[in-house]
């Protein structure tokens, strides 16, 4: 899978989860301050992208995925 | 110092005759029912097949993304508060938010949200479980959130008093500005539990109506044939206010909130006090609050459930606390029972009653129990001046609360 696939593939889950404008999800983007994703959206968009790209993301993972392209690259890496 | 007069100057509401109080009212006094029968799978094997759903289903107000952290008690009581507010001229008004506070209560609370969310945990494991579930189910859920919609800081309320819920968080709302701790209050009360577990359990003490052939003539209080109330889902909120402070921004007042009455019975868990004794004290208590003069109080919305016991006991206690005068209305018969939310639904129809000079039909009362000594709106709407008016609720749990409400 590409970098491009997974970032749509977040898009989709933020877009479900959380309301967020696919257009807006690039790997720069800080999920909480560039798209307004909340500590509980956060954990929602979690369980979706462990389902979506079949890896598991650890609790203790979670908050070094600052941006978009932290957990793209973290979902490479795993899969 | 004088204690304040207190108003109402907004209504709103979403209940099984429509997605807003001006169409449920209209429903109302054209005397619709809001009973259908429930056509989905999971009522085939209940005992009770029938319910009074929303008119308005809250996804065609509210976006898909926002209701998918509301329990459908949460996503109604919200939409009913935004009416009120609106209704109340105080979007954008920039009122003193730390002089605003909140009192939504529910009987039931998040109950459908906590039996999905079992459901999953027993399907998929604990993982899959929303992080939302906890602030969808918990009983102040639909308070904060309104709270929170509307910037309130002078304290978010919950009562939960069963079918009373909705009458006393309107009474919570009236002592807090009494008490000079706000100088408005969104009160009210919210419900939506029709689930087969609820239903089950309400089943099995025997208190629901099982005409489920006759969805719209289940509901019939004070009728010889009633056989237990309907299930109804809905919400209903007014905004409480000072009314100086409502004078002084010029507000349109709907109706004055007079006096309050609450008491337990200390009886029985379930059963109302055998002589209503509970009833008649919150009753006298509200007159008393209200310094209203009983011949003044011209029209009742009974609480009136269409169950065989209860719907009698008022009558007398009506009898005794007030005396014979007044014309009643069993608006339930048409909405059926929204417990926590029928106090504050019904305090609306009370409201408006008394604007409108009408008091609403009460439908199905085809042949009335022959204790039925005060006169009823049957069938049809009734218009006449109404000075002053009572609402009156009652919950499991031995709760009463009365309301007085009068002209402005």
């Amino acid at each position: 899978m590409t970098r491009d696939e997974i970032t749509s593939g977040l898009a989709e889950i933020l877009e479900e989860v959380a309301g967020v404008n696919p257009d807006d999800v690039a790997e720069g983007k800080s999920f909480t301050d560039d798209l307004d994703v909340d500590s509980l959206s956060m954990v929602e968009v979690v369980v979706a992208a462990e389902e979506k790209f079949g890896v598991k993301i650890p609790d203790n993972e979670v908050q070094n995925l600052k941006t978009v392209g932290d957990a793209v690259s973290y979902i490479e890496a795993q899969s | 110092m004088s204690r304040p007069d207190v108003v109402v100057t907004g209504l709103g509401a979403t209940t099984p005759l429509g997605g807003d109080v001006a169409s449920t009212w209209d429903a109302m006094l054209a005397g619709r029912s809001g009973v259908s029968a429930l056509t989905q799978e999971w009522a085939e094997q209940l005992p009770v097949r029938i319910a009074a759903q929303l008119a308005v289903e809250p996804s065609e107000v509210l976006d898909r993304v926002r209701l998918r952290r509301l329990d459908r008690s949460e996503a109604i009581a919200l939409i009913a508060a935004q009416q009120a507010w609106a209704d109340a001229g105080l979007t954008d008004s920039g009122i003193d938010s730390e002089r605003l506070a909140v009192s939504v209560g529910s009987g039931i609370g998040g109950a459908t949200t906590l039996l999905a969310q079992d459901d999953i945990l027993e399907a998929s494991g604990p993982r899959r479980v929303s992080p939302h579930t906890i602030p969808m189910l918990m009983p102040n859920g639909p308070a904060a959130w309104v709270g929170l919609e509307l910037g309130a800081k002078a304290g978010v309320h919950t009562v939960a008093s069963a079918c009373a819920t909705g009458a006393e968080a309107i009474a919570l709302g009236l002592d807090i500005i009494r008490a000079g701790r706000a100088d408005v209050v969104v009160a009210g009360g919210t419900e939506a539990v029709i689930h087969p577990l609820p239903i089950a359990g309400f089943s099995s003490m025997r208190a629901m109506s099982t005409r489920n052939d006759e969805p719209e003539r289940a509901s019939r209080p004070w009728d010889t044939g009633r056989d237990g109330f309907v299930l109804g889902e809905g919400a209903g909120v007014v905004v409480l206010e000072r009314a100086d402070h409502a004078a002084a921004r010029g507000a349109r007042v709907y109706a004055r909130l007079a006096g309050a009455g609450i008491t337990s019975d200390a009886y029985d868990i379930v059963q109302p006090h055998a002589e209503g004794e509970g009833a008649i004290r919150a009753i006298a208590k509200a007159i008393a609050d209200a310094d209203v003069a009983k011949r003044d109080i011209v029209h009742v919305n009974a609480h009136a459930t269409s169950t065989p016991v209860g719907d009698m006991l008022e009558i007398g206690a009506l009898h005794k606390a007030l005396g014979d005068h007044p014309v009643l209305a069993a608006t339930k018969s048409m909405t059926g029972h929204l417990l926590g939310a029928a106090g504050a639904l019904e305090s609306i129809a009370t409201i408006l009653a008394i604007r409108d000079g009408v008091v609403p039909p009460t439908i199905n009362l085809d042949d009335p129990e022959p204790g039925l000594t005060l006169e009823v709106a049957a069938h049809k709407a009734r218009h006449m001046e109404i000075p002053a008016a009572l609402n009156n609720a009652f919950g499991f749990g031995g709760h009463n609360v009365a309301l007085v409400f009068t002209r402005p």
